[in-house]
């Protein structure tokens, strides 16, 4: 019987876990989305948190990278208060500096790759390494050189983005997020915005990095054989919570919650 | 008066004031907008971003710019400040009215970069004045090229305003010229002739580019 909420085979077991969310309350509006959400990821540990849209995934993803704030609650990661911290029992906001010294252990991917159209592939993966970790050029550019391979666009170093295929603009995104060295990296529904036959390569590469890395992922995935391979445990959310928790092999085979089962059963058919 | 409607003496007779007059109207035209594209993007900038001490006057001072005439600012200005030569003052003037359309080109044009940029540039860090310098402004200003190449047609075919503060542009020249020998027709016809020489061709340009940014 696997263990739910240990199987970190990369993951430190006495530390801090990675990330760590508590009573965290998002709302948009009068749309209350996270109410209340509590759960932890080991270093390490790979999560793929599915569920129908709208059952607040991509939120959990942006509160992590700081593109919105919560509501209520708080975020850690590596056992650091990351937005919000308590101070003479009051929720206060943490110092943009010390945010920003957080942020840089996370790494985001995005639906929509958000690469900068006026700057080459090459601009875009050494733009962050230069100006925000402050390495020499130099070293940027090896760097880049160096995932522009892993991630198989070496020949279009030096394209424009518009010039690439989505599923080339998305390993590049990729590339540009690694290019960062981040300790937990954060996906998106990566590949929800391409075109079938350009999937495969994208999903690829991420298999590799799952393969050979130890990096922290939280993947928001719509595609169940992808978040069954690279995974440890599955997460399913349905408004806001999560409803079932289990390693991929059961959740995908032997789900318990009846709402699993009926998401399940539409995506897979 | 000569004796025909047109006469090819009087016209070359006419071109070299004109010509040294359309001389003084390229240098308001382009001092004035290099003004207001610089000045334009500062406002844009500052009602952005900055606090309410400095967006409140800002934004009074462009209420204030575009809801009184031109013409009436170019002498209010040139009457308070007697000992500046008319040319700075037109061409200040001329670059602030214009810099407070401008701002709202630029404005526009920053609102224009998809937010999924910002959020980029907050994932991977990048310090605030980076992501203005390298990453939003290169895209908005790409945006408000057409906008900047029609005000600037339009502020070419704004400086005959300068007249009123005997600043001896395009027309002014041609109104001497004519208040000199009593014949306005040639110099007038070729100050208009040249007006639309310069600004029927920019204005393609201007389209042209239009369409490829659409």
């Amino acid at each position: 019987m696997p263990e739910p909420h240990a199987p970190t085979p990369a993951g430190d077991p006495t530390g801090a876990p990675a990330i760590e969310l508590v009573d965290v309350v998002k709302r948009f509006g009068a749309t209350t989305v996270l109410d209340g959400l509590s759960f932890a990821v080991a270093k390490g540990e790979r999560v793929a948190l599915i569920g129908p849209s709208g059952s607040g995934k991509t939120t959990i993803l942006r509160l992590l990278m700081t593109l919105e704030e919560a509501d209520g609650g708080f975020l850690y990661v590596d056992g650091e208060p990351y937005t919000h911290e308590v101070r003479d029992g009051r929720r206060v906001p943490i110092p943009e500096k010390r945010r920003r010294r957080v942020r840089r252990r996370v790494g985001m991917v995005f639906q929509q790759f958000n690469l900068f159209p006026n700057m080459t592939v090459l601009g875009n993966i050494i733009e962050a390494p230069v100006h925000a970790l402050g390495l020499a050029r130099e070293e940027a550019v090896a760097r880049a050189d160096r995932l522009l391979e892993q991630v198989g666009m070496a020949d279009k170093r030096d394209a424009r983005p518009t010039a690439l295929s989505g599923g080339q603009q998305q390993r590049v995104a990729i590339a540009r997020a690694l290019a960062m060295d981040p300790e937990i990296l954060l996906l998106d529904e990566v590949t929800s915005a391409l075109d079938p036959e350009l999937v495969v390569d994208v999903l690829e590469v991420l298999r590799t990095l799952a393969e050979t890395t130890d990096l922290t992922m939280l993947i928001v995935t719509h595609e169940m054989q992808f978040a069954r391979d690279v995974s440890h445990r599955v997460l399913m959310f349905d408004r806001g919570r999560i409803v079932e928790e289990a390693d991929p092999e059961t959740m995908f085979t032997a789900p318990t919650h009846v709402r699993t089962q009926a998401f399940l059963k539409a995506v897979l058919g | 008066m000569t004796g025909g409607l047109w006469s090819w003496e009087q016209a070359a007779a006419a071109l070299p004031p004109i010509l040294e007059g359309f001389r003084v109207t390229l240098v308001a035209t382009v001092v004035g907008m290099v003004i207001a594209a610089v000045l334009g993007l500062v406002i844009a900038l500052v009602r952005r971003s900055a606090g309410r001490w400095l967006t409140v006057p800002v934004g009074l001072f462009v209420e204030l710019v575009r809801s009184t005439p031109l013409l009436v600012q170019l002498v209010f200005v040139y009457l308070m400040l007697p000992s500046v030569p008319a040319l700075v003052i037109g061409c200040t003037v001329l670059g602030v009215h214009y810099a407070t359309y401008l701002s709202e080109v630029y404005r526009a044009g920053i609102e224009a970069v998809p937010r999924g940029q910002w959020e980029a540039a907050t994932a991977l860090d990048l310090p605030r004045a980076r992501v203005w310098r390298a990453v939003v402004l290169p895209q908005a200003v790409r945006n408000t090229l057409p906008g900047l190449g029609n005000y600037a047609i339009s502020m070419f075919k704004e400086t005959p305003y300068l007249f009123s503060i005997s600043v001896v542009e395009m027309f002014t020249a041609a109104q001497q010229y004519g208040a000199a020998t009593f014949d306005y027709t040639e110099a007038l016809t070729m100050v208009g002739l040249i007006f639309l020489a310069v600004s029927y061709p920019t204005s393609l340009l201007v389209r042209r580019m239009e369409n490829r940014l659409a």
